[in-house]
């Protein structure tokens, strides 16, 4: 169940050109969060810009009862956000969404993500790595970005795996290409050893991209969950404003999703 | 308190398509604390929505175009009503049609149900091709609308009002001839963003309708022209973000208000407006007179 709770900033730190990553502190939170879900932030005490701003969770720390989330400065409210100093609260409604689901019966966990669409697959990988059956598990970290400066968590995912590949549409860093190329390359070389179905990709990033990334999944017959995105009002499934649509009608991306099995998803 | 024959604890509601069915904010604030829900707009076929972008935020408001998404009247009596049952809160069901026919059919079915308190009739959504602000633009519709509930249920009847007209009172005064027991007032407002980028609409079906802090002088005007015109109760809505705003609405005529898009900021906003109401009624005994 989501709660409505002022959390104090522990961190806020500048990671990148327009990035930022906040650590903020409440007990109920990390304990209740899943990755893919996200929490709604209130970005100032003001009413203009009027709206929460949804933010995925980048990392839970239950022990620490913290969690982090990593964002870019793409307007008014995150700009805003960024004023936001270490000992102030912000007011955050959360955990909210359906996030990945991690099935026990699959061994190969392939994680694919477009420049912030990094920001939820690092508590994914994390999960994943923590989980009982770790042994039995093998991660693979795909990250993309248009340039060198907008690769984000390649060290932090390092520290979980050592199958990191990264691409840029510019080739400044890692292989010259989209991230939904890796994967392809991945699935027709690395995986081809590999019963497939013991497999599934999990995706962030922008909409081309998940696109690639489902046609791929379906083409070679692999489970793939993809986090959307959509602008949010209420964040809780009560307006309807997120609505994407899917084999079974228009669906909330805050309640249903954000994240959804690639089959659902109508793409045009 | 009673409006319209409608006995609330406190002249605070949430507003229609803001606060779902109740269901949603249920983890947040305690239901019974509020004046009364008004439902999400339930018509009589289930209907898909708009397409997406629905959502667009805009100075100090959004602009949203949903298109009455919802599942029909028969999944609203079975699925949502019982849980809105469970509350010592009034319900009040919203209702939308694409003809005359379809809201006094869906006032005959709601007028069997004992748990549903009143009809707020929606004469103003802007955001659907048939029906909605087409008919409460027009003073004659909106009065053979308002007259056919009327003779399909005794439950009290509120007319939704829109904005978009040039003289309120005209419409006002047609949904208190046709029978409306009181009126609310406003719908959004139809207004339209740009993607400069791309110099296409922000929103996937062109226009939406605007809410927020942004309507709320255009909100009280209207409410006071409105409250001035009829002998009906007049409930305003329009941007109401604390209790100080509830207050305005009062002083320019409404006996209750409805808290909308403060909903989407805070799950607590209607309980904080109330709370700020009584503080404000202790400070002035005299203000008001709620019965």
């Amino acid at each position: 169940m989501p709660i409505q709770e002022k959390c104090r900033i522990l961190e806020h730190q500048k990671v990148g050109p327009h990035h930022y990553k906040l650590t903020l502190v409440s007990q109920y939170i990390s304990s209740h969060a899943q990755p893919g879900q996200f929490v709604n932030v209130k970005c100032s005490e003001s009413f203009d810009p009027l709206l929460r701003r949804p933010i995925s969770f980048h990392r839970i720390n239950t022990q620490h009862r913290t969690f982090e989330l990593l964002y870019e400065v793409v307007g008014r409210g995150s700009e805003l956000l960024t004023k936001y100093f270490v000992g102030e609260e912000l007011d955050i409604l959360g955990p909210l969404g359906t996030g990945f689901n991690i099935d026990p019966e699959k061994r190969i966990h392939i994680l694919v993500g477009g420049g912030m669409g990094i920001a939820p697959l690092l508590a994914l990988g994390e999960q994943i790595q923590n989980s009982k059956v770790k042994s039995q598990n093998a991660l693979y970290v795909l990250i993309g970005a248009n340039n060198k400066e907008h690769i984000f968590g390649e060290e932090e995912f390092r520290k979980v795996t050592d199958q990191v590949q990264v691409a840029t549409d510019d080739g400044s860093y890692g292989k010259k290409g989209f991230v939904s190329d890796l994967l392809l390359n991945f699935i027709e070389t690395e995986l081809r050893t590999h019963n497939s179905e013991l497999a599934t990709i999990y995706a962030c990033g922008p909409r081309p991209m998940l696109k690639a990334v489902a046609e791929i999944a379906q083409q070679k017959k692999i489970d793939c969950q993809i986090s959307m995105e959509e602008r949010m009002a209420c964040g809780i499934g009560a307006c309807k404003g997120c609505a994407t649509k899917t084999a079974g009608g228009y669906r909330t991306v805050c309640k249903h999703g954000p994240v959804l099995d690639a089959k659902e998803i109508i793409w045009n | 308190m009673e409006l319209a024959g409608i006995k609330m604890k406190n002249p605070v509601m949430v507003a229609s398509g803001t606060f779902g069915f109740g269901k949603d904010f249920a983890d947040y604030i305690d239901l019974n604390k509020l004046g009364a829900i008004v439902t999400k707009s339930v018509t009589l076929k289930p209907r898909e929505g708009n397409p997406p972008p629905r959502i667009v935020e805009t100075p100090s408001g959004m602009l949203n175009s949903i298109g009455l998404q919802n599942k029909g009247i028969e999944h609203f009596l079975k699925k949502q009503l019982p849980f809105l049952a469970k509350f010592d809160t009034p319900t009040i069901v919203n209702i939308a049609g694409e003809s005359v026919e379809d809201y006094a059919e869906l006032a005959r079915i709601l007028s069997q149900e004992t748990t549903v308190k009143g009809i707020e009739v929606n004469i103003s959504c802007p955001n659907v091709k048939k029906g909605g602000m087409s008919f409460g633009c027009d003073a004659g519709l909106t009065k053979q609308v308002i007259a056919a509930v009327r003779k399909a249920t005794t439950q009290p009847i509120i007319a939704k009002l829109t904005p978009n007209v040039a003289d309120i009172t005209l419409p006002a005064k047609a949904a208190a001839e046709g029978g409306a027991d009181a009126l609310s007032l406003i719908n959004t407002i139809v207004g339209m963003s740009i993607d400069i980028e791309t110099g296409g609409s922000r929103l996937g079906s062109l226009t939406g309708g605007l809410s927020g802090p942004a309507i709320r002088p255009i909100a009280v005007r209207l409410v006071y022209e409105a409250a001035r015109a009829v002998k009906i109760p007049v409930i305003g809505i329009g941007g109401i973000m604390s209790g100080s705003d509830a207050v305005e609405f009062f002083h320019a005529g409404a006996k209750a208000v409805q808290v909308g898009t403060a909903n989407f900021v805070d799950t607590s906003a209607a309980i904080n407006v109330i709370k700020e109401i009584e503080e404000y009624v202790h400070r002035h005994p005299r203000a008001f007179n709620f019965s």
